[in-house]
């Protein structure tokens, strides 16, 4: 029985790890994060295993799987410590050189550095690296670092210590003033002050009462709440303790994607392994205090990220949402109080506790305090997971942190907070990131997406994509959200397909302001964010494409045409010979193109190494 | 008992009474299709939007589920409302032309035409069917399916209900498919017919509907 029964008993084994591990052993950190899994980081870890069983290094190196570390663009993932050189884009065959020549004796395999592209320069640490260098890991500090099926490596990094002092030392008024104090808000993109919602779920009548995480991450482009799930649960368990414990619940439940089966295992692993502790279940630190957290696994409806959503969800009814006028934190879950948040928002609190209200609070904005967690994608060099404090300009992490536009294009917009987020044009790059200031701009925090678009995008096609995106993930209860998303994509793809008239854009502003006015839930209040963004920042784009039917990005397929360019094309063959439609001829020397055949696939242009296609 | 404000005028209710019953109680009308007084109230046509001021901001809300409180004041005809709730009949109108429901309500708020590209279907997904099954039944026969545009109303798995005793219950309350609008000549048009006859519906139009329950358009129309 290894049940901790006091926080000296946590403190002592803390202890006995901190010793029983030498900070000076080699060893190797594989990211097995999504992204790197998908680059073929499980086999690379297999390797590492191999080779030091192979070279019986067992005792003398280790080889630890880690979550995510971040830089998703560069992966696989692998970083040597305790100096933590960095190595990038690593292959299995790459394996025994990085055991031989690097944990045995501290060679530097060159080709795996990570080079700086606007210096040139090869980086050998990790935290050089300006990925990491411009970020402020707090939430994320650990999740590159632990492995998250241990619980004895969450211990050793100070783990669960937070929960021992708040239920050894501080009363539940003490912990809720606390997280008031810091200033902590719900990082799942609604912003609410945490230690307010607390305040009102402890203060509700009743004595049932629950605590719910939301990790139903469902955004196209979002994985920050995975990567937090899969790469430190139990820093999510942990806050979830101490809120239960401040609020007064006995019960709590985890809402997870069920297209998340890393994340739900590795949770699953953290509740068990935190129940064999005794960090859940009765009695926990020896007080009156009992809890115990359940998953629940989300069937895959966007809609169900939405506070009522989840909640009619748990309760095994139909995801969708009711009005929030009596909240959740007084009648939620079988219409007991309820305090949901963010799994992100449950992990600040470990953090919180531990080091204080006013060390947290010192870091971000007048409003919006600590840091925030990004999933940077889209067109620029570092994609990545981002952990940024508040009010960092838009430009300071696309630029700095994400490296500028991929293959030196220009930065046309970011669009923030997921499908139902707005669309910031360049002009507002030096927006500072908090939750006022991208309200204010036509866009939301959201669930911490963060979509980086070049010059070669179409904003109407973008409107296009994501109207269609939610078209579908809208439950269907209420008329604006179900008929409105429709009506307004119908306008959209007509406006795309050049079939658009002027008095549409009036009629989708209008149609939009409706949505976002009379729809009853998050969903579609913010749906028509994208609309009224592009609509705002870039009308002379509608403009073209209704008034001139032209796409100036040249991407809707029925406003553009493919031409051959005389002067470029030197015949080689190479776009005929990949044409899907025979649309290219070749009468003597100079290609052409049928435009009556041709279906605007683009193969042609990516074949052409001239450059001789171009698209009007 | 709780005092508050509804256009202006000073009124009182009982605590956990909704906007919109004491906005009725006191005569004053707000459109609805999905609410019905003896169902729980659903909250999804969003006709009933009104806007509210509880000191500390303006907000749209859902008055058929807003429980009423002390010193808020309502507006329910403002413009943004009126407006949003013309446009939210547009929708309902593009998506079922041959309501009669709609169509009345589309006459009431002077609504012309419909700028949308038109369907032809007749439920126009309130869920009072499926209240009315599940709550006064007590059967529950009926259910929602599906999610956004593919949302429907069928028995569980498409097969006939063992539950169903074929009470009629959903038909009896169902706004939308037992009255079809029979001024509509072809689908997509809008009727407006109240809006045009005078004197009366009757005589003129022995087949329009809407004889049976004047929306009083025609009477109004009149008497300009």
């Amino acid at each position: 029985m290894r049940r901790i029964k006091t926080p000296l008993e946590l403190e002592a084994l803390r202890n006995s790890l901190v010793h029983r591990r030498d900070p000076n052993k080699p060893h190797v950190r594989v990211c097995l994060g999504t992204g790197c899994r998908a680059r073929g980081s499980l086999d690379v870890a297999e390797a590492f295993k191999d080779e030091i069983e192979k070279q019986g290094l067992e005792i003398q190196v280790e080889c630890k799987q880690t979550g995510c570390h971040g830089f998703c663009e560069r992966g696989p993932v692998v970083v040597i410590g305790p100096k933590d050189i960095f190595y990038q884009r690593v292959k299995p065959r790459d394996v025994p050189e990085i055991v031989s020549k690097t944990l045995l004796n501290w060679e530097v395999v060159d080709r795996l550095l990570y080079m700086d592209p606007a210096t040139g320069q090869k980086i050998l640490y990790e935290y050089d690296v300006p990925f990491y260098k411009r970020q402020t890991r707090r939430i994320l500090a650990y999740n590159g670092q632990i492995d998250p099926t241990d619980i004895l490596d969450y211990i050793a990094v100070g783990g669960y210590q937070a929960l021992a002092k708040a239920i050894a030392n501080m009363s539940c008024e003490k912990i809720i003033s606390i997280v008031e104090k810091s200033g902590l808000r719900g990082l799942g993109g609604g912003g609410f002050p945490t230690g307010k919602k607390w305040r009102l779920c402890r203060e509700a009548a009743g004595d049932v009462k629950f605590v719910v995480g939301n990790g139903d991450e469902g955004d196209p482009g979002a994985f920050s709440d995975r990567s937090l799930m899969e790469g430190n649960p139990h820093s999510i368990l942990e806050g979830m303790i101490i809120g239960a414990y401040a609020i007064g619940a006995n019960r709590g439940y985890l809402y997870v994607r069920a297209e998340y089966p890393l994340a739900l295992k590795h949770l699953q692993i953290a509740i068990n392994q935190s129940r064999e502790y005794g960090f859940l279940g009765k009695s926990i630190f020896n007080s009156k205090f009992g809890f115990d957290i359940r998953i629940n696994r989300g069937g895959g409806a966007f809609v169900c990220g939405e506070s009522s959503a989840l909640v009619a969800s748990i309760e095994g009814k139909m995801g969708e949402p009711g009005a929030k006028y009596v909240h959740t934190v007084e009648r939620g879950l079988w219409n007991k109080p309820t305090n949901l948040n963010n799994v992100k928002t449950w992990a600040s609190v470990p953090m919180i506790i531990n080091e204080g209200a006013d060390r947290y609070a010192k870091i971000g904005t007048m409003k919006s305090k600590g840091t925030g967690v990004f999933s940077l994608v889209g067109k620029v060099n570092n994609t990545g997971l981002v952990e940024i404090p508040m009010g960092t300009p838009l430009k300071q992490i696309i630029y700095d942190i994400g490296g500028g536009i991929l293959d030196g294009k220009r930065f046309k917009a970011v669009q923030t907070g997921g499908p139902s987020g707005g669309c910031i044009p360049e002009r507002l790059l030096d927006l500072p990131v908090d939750f006022e200031k991208l309200t204010e701009a036509g866009s939301m925090m959201g669930s911490g997406g963060m979509i980086v678009m070049d010059n070669s995008t179409c904003m109407v096609d973008v409107a296009r994509y994501f109207l269609d995106f939610l078209q579908n993930e809208s439950c269907g209860k209420c008329v604006p959200c179900r008929e409105g998303i429709k009506r307004m994509l119908e306008i959209v793809t007509d406006i795309t397909a050049g079939r658009g008239k002027e008095e549409d854009l009036e009629l989708l502003q209008e149609l939009a302001e409706t949505v976002k006015d009379f729809s009853l839930c998050g969903l579609g209040k913010t749906a028509p964010n994208t609309v009224l963004s592009t609509l705002r920042y870039f009308k002379d784009e509608y403009y073209a494409h209704v008034r001139d039917k032209k796409c100036p990005a040249g991407i809707c397929r029925d406003l553009i045409e493919y031409s051959i360019l005389e002067d470029k094309c030197t015949g080689c063959g190479a776009c005929l010979k990949l044409c899907p439609q025979q649309a290219i001829d070749a009468y003597g020397l100079i290609h052409t193109i049928d435009p009556a055949k041709c279906i605007r696939c683009g193969i042609c242009r990516d074949a052409c190494q001239f450059g001789a296609i171009t698209v009007k | 008992m709780i005092t508050f404000n509804i256009d202006g005028v000073k009124v009182q209710a009982e605590e956990g009474s909704t906007i919109l019953e004491v906005a009725r109680f006191y005569g004053i009308d707000i459109p609805t299709l999905c609410y019905h007084d003896e169902l729980t109230p659903y909250g999804s046509c969003r006709l009933c939007t009104v806007e509210v001021d509880d000191g500390r901001r303006t907000r749209l809300v859902t008055s058929c589920l807003y429980p009423v409180a002390e010193g808020i004041r309502v507006k329910t005809h403002t413009e943004r409302v009126v407006k949003g709730r013309k446009l939210i009949v547009e929708l309902l109108l593009a998506r079922c032309p041959n309501s009669k429901i709609l169509q009345d309500l589309a006459s009431k708020m002077g609504l012309e035409h419909v700028r949308f590209k038109m369907e032809d279907k007749d439920c126009i997904l309130c869920g009072l069917c499926v209240r009315m099954c599940a709550e006064q039944m007590g059967s529950g026969a009926i259910g929602f399916v599906g999610r956004g545009q593919n949302r429907e109303v069928v028995t569980p798995f498409r097969m006939a209900s063992e539950i169903c005793r074929n009470c009629g219950a959903c038909m009896y309350i169902c706004p939308a498919v037992d009255l079809q609008c029979r001024g509509v000549k072809s689908p997509g048009e809008l009727c407006n017919s109240c809006l045009v006859i005078t004197p009366q519906c009757l005589e003129k139009y022995g087949q329009v509907m809407c004889a049976l329950e004047s929306c009083g358009a025609c009477v109004e129309k009149e008497g300009k």
